[in-house]
């Protein structure tokens, strides 16, 4: 059976796939991928499932040894990575030669990104999931990936995949290490560069609350993502935000891109590894169509959050979900085509 | 009785919520709903997570698109579960849900090292320490909800005796299977874990393990009793617990 070796972890590569889902009422959150849609395309791309277990890379990526020819994938953030001499490029499929290294250096822009094996990494799921909840500790491998661990790649027929066929004709008979399509998906709709387009967020159940300057805070100003940001949440830096009147509240539900509002004044934003519960004030809720782009937000960045209500957030969902899922038939098709 | 108020939380999760404060009554009614809720089997649900005073719903919006054509999913989904849970709120067994299932035993070792701030909730209480545990192991609590961490319990039934606030220095490591207090409420934690709740005893319990099915030792909704046990007690449970988890399966 195949696998990737890891060589050096880069600054933090865990196993994700779509996360968990069902355990919330014994304290388990979804955790999975931060950026869903580039997980869902690196796996189009080599012919997986959408919920395919993948390399989560994050800002500085690791250097890996495949031990078979592996079919790739990297989408994301844009991810400079080589293999010998060779370039490695983003969103297309790559075929690797048998004991290649792969060398994932820093990323231009944005945050995480994602390198998919055809097969997808072949691990046990724990509760319902192959994904590394790094704060609770779960998981198949339940922390960040370090040097001398290896992962496994469930098997495929790779040379069924007519495209791919083709690519091991090329690397037999041009002698090449690294061979991809001159077609690749164009990123613009998936990852966007621009950092002043504002995140869209629904006011939540305690937006209310805010005085009245901090709720046109909330809606106005610029806020920095915090460096201790991580997997489970995002400190927001700015102006503090001020509740007009105390409030004590009990535990409730929250969820993937919930604001919540600590007594420090600086919202924080819940991501992945949310907890299914919190006790602060919920201002604000990230739009599901807009978290991966939050996710790709680096320490120190600016952010904007745009009001919409949530009958608008569902409409954009549905649209996106019809785009990538057309997106995901066309590649599924054009892996079927030569190339 | 409340009315059930549900509002978005988010675009894929409706939040039904039936109070306010920590309540031992609505959360029975809490329980009662999502074992309902549960049982109905919606389309599209992802998750149902109860909390005190409240159950999070976790949908997918694609499956509740197109229900009614001039409404949004939330709207739609909000509409079925009011429909689906008015006449169970409104009936009389909600009282008595649960009340007669056994409670779960937790062995407790109080005190010394395994229970550091024994003496501080005594004297907290005006009570020597023999007297805390006492009323500890006397009452008879209710998982609330769990959180915090997988497998965490908030423990609704505590005397108001033992109340107390919870450290103003949290420390950065509480062993896996403590037993403390926090405000209102006692809880146990599962695995090694940054906390500020009053220390008094320790479990030799495995609360979680993910490995195991169900993974979490106690479930929201669920009537617990604590058990006073000595050292020597708690090593051979501790023992005969990692000598069943090291067996060949």
């Amino acid at each position: 059976m195949t696998g990737l070796r890891i060589l050096s972890p880069g600054l933090l590569a865990s196993v994700q796939d779509a996360g968990r889902n069902g355990f919330g009422a014994i304290g388990i959150g979804n955790a999975g991928a931060m950026d869903s849609v580039a997980l869902r395309l690196a796996n189009a791309l080599v012919g997986n499932a959408r919920d395919a277990a993948v390399l989560e890379l994050t800002l500085r990526g690791p250097r890996l040894c495949c031990e078979d020819d592996t079919l790739i994938a990297i989408a994301g953030a844009p991810i400079e990575a080589h293999c010998g001499d060779d370039v490695v490029p983003n969103w297309r499929p790559v075929l690797l030669r048998a004991g290649s290294e792969l060398r994932l250096g820093g990323m231009r822009q944005g945050a995480r990104a994602y390198l998919a094996v055809a097969g997808g990494l072949d691990l046990p799921r724990s509760l319902g999931s192959r994904s590394a909840d790094l704060n609770a500790g779960l998981g198949p491998i339940p922390r960040a990936l370090i040097a001398g661990d290896r992962v496994p790649i469930a098997a495929t027929e790779l040379r069924q995949i007519p495209c791919v066929a083709q690519f091991f004709a090329a690397m037999r008979d041009d002698h090449r290490n690294v061979v991809a399509p001159r077609w690749s998906l164009d990123p613009s709709p998936w990852f966007d560069a621009n950092r002043a387009r504002p995140i869209r967020a629904i006011p939540g159940a305690h937006f209310d609350l805010l005085d009245a300057a901090s709720q046109r805070t909330l809606f106005g100003a610029e806020f920095r993502i915090g460096v201790d940001s991580n997997r489970v949440g995002c400190r927001l830096e700015g102006a503090p935000l001020r509740l007009a009147a105390p409030c004590e509240l009990v535990s409730e539900g929250v969820a993937p891109g919930t604001l919540q509002l600590p007594p420090s004044g600086m919202p924080i934003a819940l991501t992945a590894e949310a907890p299914p519960t919190g006790g602060y004030p919920r201002i604000a809720h990230i739009l599901s169509v807009d978290q991966p782009r939050f996710a790709q937000l680096r320490p120190g960045d600016g952010v904007r959050f745009a009001q919409t209500d949530s009958a608008d957030a569902q409409m954009r969902y549905l649209e996106r979900e019809r785009a990538l899922t057309r997106l995901e038939t066309w590649i599924h098709a054009r892996l079927q085509r030569p190339w | 009785m409340n009315a059930i108020d549900i509002h978005p939380l988010g675009d894929r999760t409706l939040l039904i919520r039936l109070g306010d404060d920590i309540d031992a009554a609505t959360n029975v009614r809490v329980h009662a709903l999502a074992d309902h809720l549960r049982a109905a089997r919606l389309a599209g649900i992802v998750d149902i997570v109860p909390a005190y005073a409240s159950i999070a719903v976790h949908y997918d919006p694609l499956v509740w698109f197109g229900a009614a054509s001039d409404r949004s999913p939330g709207d739609c989904l909000a509409q079925r579960l009011r429909a689906l849970l008015a006449p169970i709120d409104a009936g009389a067994h909600v009282d008595t849900v649960g009340t007669n299932d056994a409670p779960v035993d937790i062995p407790v070792c109080y005190g010394g090292d395994v229970g550091p701030d024994l003496a501080d909730v005594a004297r907290h209480a005006g009570l020597d320490a023999h007297d805390v545990v006492a009323r500890h192991i006397a009452g008879d609590y209710r998982v609330a909800m769990l959180g915090f961490a997988p497998g965490f319990p908030y423990l609704l039934g505590l005397a108001p005796s033992l109340h107390m606030p919870r450290r103003a220095n949290p420390r950065t490591r509480v062993p896996a299977g403590s037993v403390a207090i926090g405000g209102a409420q006692t809880g146990i934690y599962p695995r090694e874990l940054p906390g500020g709740w009053q220390i008094i005893g320790r479990t030799p319990l495995c609360l979680f393990d993910a490995a195991r099915e169900p993974p979490s030792l106690l479930a929201a909704g669920q009537r617990v009793r604590f058990r006073a046990i000595d050292a020597e007690e708690f090593r051979a449970c501790a023992e005969r617990i990692a000598d069943a988890a090291n067996a060949p399966s």
